[in-house]
């Protein structure tokens, strides 16, 4: 049990740091909501059931839905062969 | 060298932290509130759910608070934002595997968010949880699909209807002589459907609220005009 929620957490790391050293926005976008999925999962692992939905549907989804819409209004998105 | 400094930063912050959380006994404190909740929610409220027990009926007033919170910051926004311009072209409709994904979705999204609601004085999860899903079904054919509208008036009506909803059975408790937001109908059978009172409609109307203000937040944010 410890192994893996070590591992969890290194992952969680490791993407929170890929957020501020992609150029990429979209895909610094994604190391975040990377984020929010396995934190939820330590929620649950912790025994948390609803912080953990809280967390997977408010920070994964809507968080990320909210910065990809934001991303595309201000025209910040690099994805290559579309505008 | 601005990575730099800003890794550099944060190491100092994280430093920052340890240090500061190095003195607290940490997993060790004796949670005296929770415990005693533990011991009478069930009694008192008649929610399986500890978590929603505390959050409408120990709570109530908090929960208010909170969705005025997400009412104004969702007001702030279309403030903010631009109209959508009529004469500009929609985008074309999103790729297959979008389109299929849309349609699939949208039903088992609706059921998951209804389900999440109803079930929120048993089950882990609630109005808040639920009325985001809901929203996010909503929002998904718009993604699909950017040029179809929705009908934000719609959107606005279930939202004020269902924040009225909220506040109507905080008075209606107060018309029976108990205080704002008091749990009303009796705590019913534990872990039955039909239980916990009044709890169960007040998550219908957050879940309501919640989800129509989301969706219609995010169908603002999609129409406004896309630059580059």
């Amino acid at each position: 049990m410890d192994w893996l929620l070590l591992l969890l957490v290194s992952l969680m790391l490791g993407c929170a740091i890929a957020v501020f050293l992609l150029d990429n926005f979209l895909a610094a976008l994604a190391a975040y909501s990377v984020v929010s999925l396995v934190l939820s999962l330590l929620f649950a692992f912790l025994r948390a059931p609803d912080v953990a939905m809280t967390e997977v549907v408010v920070g994964a989804a809507l968080g990320s839905l909210f910065f990809a819409l934001t991303i595309r209004r201000l025209g910040l998105g690099q994805t290559g062969d579309e505008s | 060298m601005r990575r730099l400094s800003s890794l550099l930063f944060l190491a100092g912050l994280v430093t920052l932290i340890i240090a500061i959380f190095q003195p607290l006994p940490v997993g060790t404190a004796t949670p005296a509130v929770g415990t005693a909740i533990n011991h009478a929610a069930p009694e008192q409220v008649g929610a399986a759910n500890l978590v929603t027990a505390v959050v409408l009926a120990y709570r109530g007033f908090d929960t208010l608070l909170e969705l005025t919170i997400l009412f104004t910051a969702a007001m702030a926004a279309g403030w903010v934002l631009d109209k959508p311009r009529n004469e500009a072209r929609p985008d074309p409709d999103a790729g297959f595997i979008l389109l299929a994904a849309s349609d699939l979705l949208f039903p088992l999204l609706l059921i998951l968010g209804l389900y999440v609601i109803l079930h929120g004085h048993l089950t882990p999860g609630g109005g808040f949880q639920g009325g985001v899903v809901l929203a996010l079904a909503f929002f998904l054919p718009l993604l699909a699909r950017p040029g179809r509208r929705i009908d934000h008036q719609l959107f606005s009506l279930v939202e004020g209807l269902a924040g009225a909803a909220f506040i109507g059975i905080g008075l209606a408790a107060m018309l029976n002589g108990q205080a704002f937001l008091a749990p009303l109908f009796g705590t019913g059978e534990l872990g039955a459907l039909f239980s916990a009172g009044s709890l169960p409609l007040l998550y219908i109307a957050v879940g309501l609220k919640v989800g129509s203000e989301l969706a219609g937040l995010l169908a603002h944010l999609a129409e406004t005009e896309a630059v580059g």
